[in-house]
């Protein structure tokens, strides 16, 4: 009985060690495959030279820029309004309220809503509603706002990452031990003030976090962009707001389903992924560490 | 109140006592508090806008549009699922934008129909036919529908007990060292792009398989069930594992005090006591896998048919908008009917999330008070 409780025992445990293990040999022949399939065609002059023969050769440049101006103008929407929403949560909020709640609530949701979604809505709502209104009040009609650009992607996509910065945000924010607060509030400081010199100053690497990781979520994600701004290939950068722009994901999305000649590209396709993937995984990997540091301070 | 001299010789007052109105700390409360509103407002207004769009459908619409160049010509001769209210029986489509519809039209007057999304329409939509640009279009969404709980069922099943069981190891049995490993690996795993894993799965993953399997189409259910597993498993191990380290310590201590070895208090203590938030986590799982649209769109084949075979294609509710959102016409019925896609995914991930959040955490709570 003894032992054969020994054994279903070393079984039940090497059944779920396997199962540990299986994750990662995933992840980790994942990247292996995507390493060895992209390392030829990658490198500076890939990175930093245009498409040539309608997509056939050439860098992915436009890519990239549209890419990094995509999450510049996505973190200045959403790492403001998230550290924000984060501070009202801890700071101001009662935890019992029925509002505290069901901010958390809807802060929750907008974490598991489909990112499809976000792009309908950035249809229906940025490029319709309110670029089709911009257009209808200033220009008289004239289409400009009322059509796909990188500023509504940009917007949609901040949506999107909002919960990443409120979260990480969050969890920084408390971190900040109380007895910091309370003896600036004993020496006279106001709520506010407070706030401004202990709280924000002592989650910094939060907030550094959140955009990290925020960053990192819009940079991969290609669903709410399909259709509200980014573009299959354009010969020029964008240069206002209301231009089009490529994308990697987007890139990557196109290339793999919907070329000429897919596996001529094949080599573009793995060399595109690996930017990709080496620029999510290179964000995320920093954000862990400092998240992990924090985790650590927090004990 | 007393007052209290205390040795500066300040005497507090009521007066003195009472909280300065400062104009700084009332306008940044205000707007703090203002700010923490976008969320709920952000989801309010995701509700309303993808409703709005899908509202055409159900309203016997007559909309003037505008038709721009001949591209096609339709007949409708005797057809009872659409009934153009226009004395030629022809109709054509085109580039139809909504916003210039008006203006122009003025214009050019002419070449103008009523465009009347009629019953038939809501009718075809529980359809066995899923055939949006034919010459009769019909929005059948059963073969969606079919295809996304099949790929869905397949992706739980692969991803759920692999994800649990891994959970289990990093939380009960791995050294500390190795759990530093797996956690923030796995952790890495849920930051992968979506598309980076669709097009490992086409690339990679599906040729694999078939040499395998040895099934006829490339791309099926299967490749994209497992693919989706992958972007599946993050979420489930990330809730499960903290559903089971909070676990109270006494359970676990007072099953190994009365002799359970540590395998038998991880299965048969531990598990169990963590089963609504791993029914969370499967949950949350299944709300993402539903709602995957980059992976389906890649991986699955995309061809809409009914079959419970997981060796052929399926395509998805997501897939379905995101490859054809970008070529319909504005304000069309497939529009429409795209969005009302839209709006089932919404509100099933929505009462997904609501399930998990509610009942879930509420149960939870209950039975780590001993009630």
């Amino acid at each position: 009985m003894n032992r054969k409780n020994r054994i279903t025992g070393a079984l039940f445990v090497g059944t779920t060690a396997f199962s540990a293990f299986l994750i990662i040999a995933v992840i980790i022949i994942l990247l292996v495959v995507i390493i060895i399939g992209g390392k030829d065609t990658f490198s500076w002059k890939f990175l930093t030279s245009f498409p040539e023969d309608g997509m056939m050769k050439g860098g992915i440049f436009p890519a990239i820029y549209g890419t990094v101006l995509l999450v510049l103008i996505m973190s200045v929407a959403a790492v403001p309004f998230g550290t924000i929403t984060a501070i009202y949560l801890t700071e101001y909020a009662k935890e019992t309220s029925i509002l505290a709640k069901t901010i958390r609530f809807a802060v929750r949701t907008l974490a598991t809503v489909p990112s499809i979604i976000f792009g309908l809505f950035g249809l229906g709502f940025f490029i319709k509603f309110v670029g089709g209104g911009m257009d209808n009040m200033f220009l008289g009609g004239q289409l400009k706002w009322g059509q796909p650009n990188i500023l509504w992607a940009s917007l949609t996509m901040s949506l999107l990452t909002l919960p990443v910065v409120i979260v990480s945000v969050e969890e920084a924010i408390r971190t900040v031990p109380r007895e910091m607060r309370e003896a600036s509030l004993a020496l006279g400081a106001t709520k506010w003030e407070t706030i401004k010199r202990i709280v924000i100053p002592g989650s910094r690497s939060g907030i550094m976090t959140g955009t990290i990781l925020a960053v990192s979520r819009g940079a991969g994600e290609v669903a709410p962009i399909l259709f509200t701004g980014a573009a299959y290939y354009l010969a020029t950068l964008p240069t206002s707001l209301s231009d089009q722009f490529m994308n990697l994901g987007y890139h990557i999305y196109i290339m793999a389903t919907q070329s000429a000649n897919v596996d001529q590209t094949l080599p573009i396709q793995f060399a595109t992924t690996l930017v990709l993937l080496m620029l999510t995984f290179m964000l995320n990997l920093t954000a862990v560490i400092i998240r992990s540091r924090l985790r650590r301070k927090a004990k | 109140m007393d007052n209290s001299i205390n040795n500066t010789g300040f005497v507090f007052t009521k007066e003195s006592l009472r909280k300065k109105f400062r104009w700084s700390e009332f306008l940044s409360e205000r707007i703090i508090t203002g700010v923490a509103f976008l969320s709920i407002t952000i989801i309010i207004l995701i509700f309303f806008f993808v409703f709005r769009e899908t509202l055409p459908i159900f309203k016997q619409k007559k909309e003037i549009v505008k038709v721009e160049s001949v591209q096609k010509q339709e007949q409708y001769g005797g057809d009872e699922n659409a009934q153009p209210t226009n004395a030629s029986g022809q109709e054509q489509y085109g580039v139809i934008t909504k916003d210039t519809m008006m203006t122009e039209n003025q214009v050019v007057g002419e070449d103008t129909v009523i465009h009347g999304a009629d019953e038939a329409t809501v009718k075809s939509l529980l359809g066995k036919d899923w055939l949006p640009v034919s010459d009769r279009p019909r929005y059948g969404l059963i073969p969606l529908l079919v295809g996304t709980v099949k790929i869905t069922l397949l992706a739980i099943l692969f991803a759920a007990p692999i994800a649990i069981l891994a959970a289990l190891f990093s939380a009960a049995f791995a050294p500390p060292w190795m759990r530093e490993i797996i956690k923030p690996a796995i952790e890495l795993l849920a930051g992968f792009p979506s598309v980076v894993i669709g097009f490992f799965a086409l690339m990679v993953m599906a040729s694999f398989f078939q040499n395998i399997f040895g099934y006829d189409t490339r791309l099926n259910a299967f490749v994209g069930g497992v693919a989706m597993a992958l972007a599946a498993i993050p979420i489930i191990y990330t809730i499960t594992e903290d559903a089971l380290t909070a676990v109270p310590r006494s359970y676990t201590e007072a099953s190994l005090a009365l002799g359970a070895s540590r395998w038998q208090t991880a299965l048969f203590v531990t598990l169990p006591a963590a089963t609504p938030g791993i029914f969370a986590a499967v949950l949350l799982g299944v709300g993402r896998v539903f709602g995957e649209t980059m992976i389906a769109l890649m991986a699955t084949g995309n061809a809409a048919m009914i079959s419970v075979n997981p060796f052929e294609s399926v395509r998805t509710l997501a897939a379905t908008i995101g490859a054809e959102m970008a070529e319909v016409v504005f304000g069309d019925t497939h529009y429409s009917v795209l969005f009302l896609i839209g709006s089932l995914l919404f509100i099933f991930t929505f009462g997904l999330n609501a399930l998990a959040e509610f009942y879930v955490k509420g149960k939870l709570v209950k039975r780590f008070q001993g009630k």
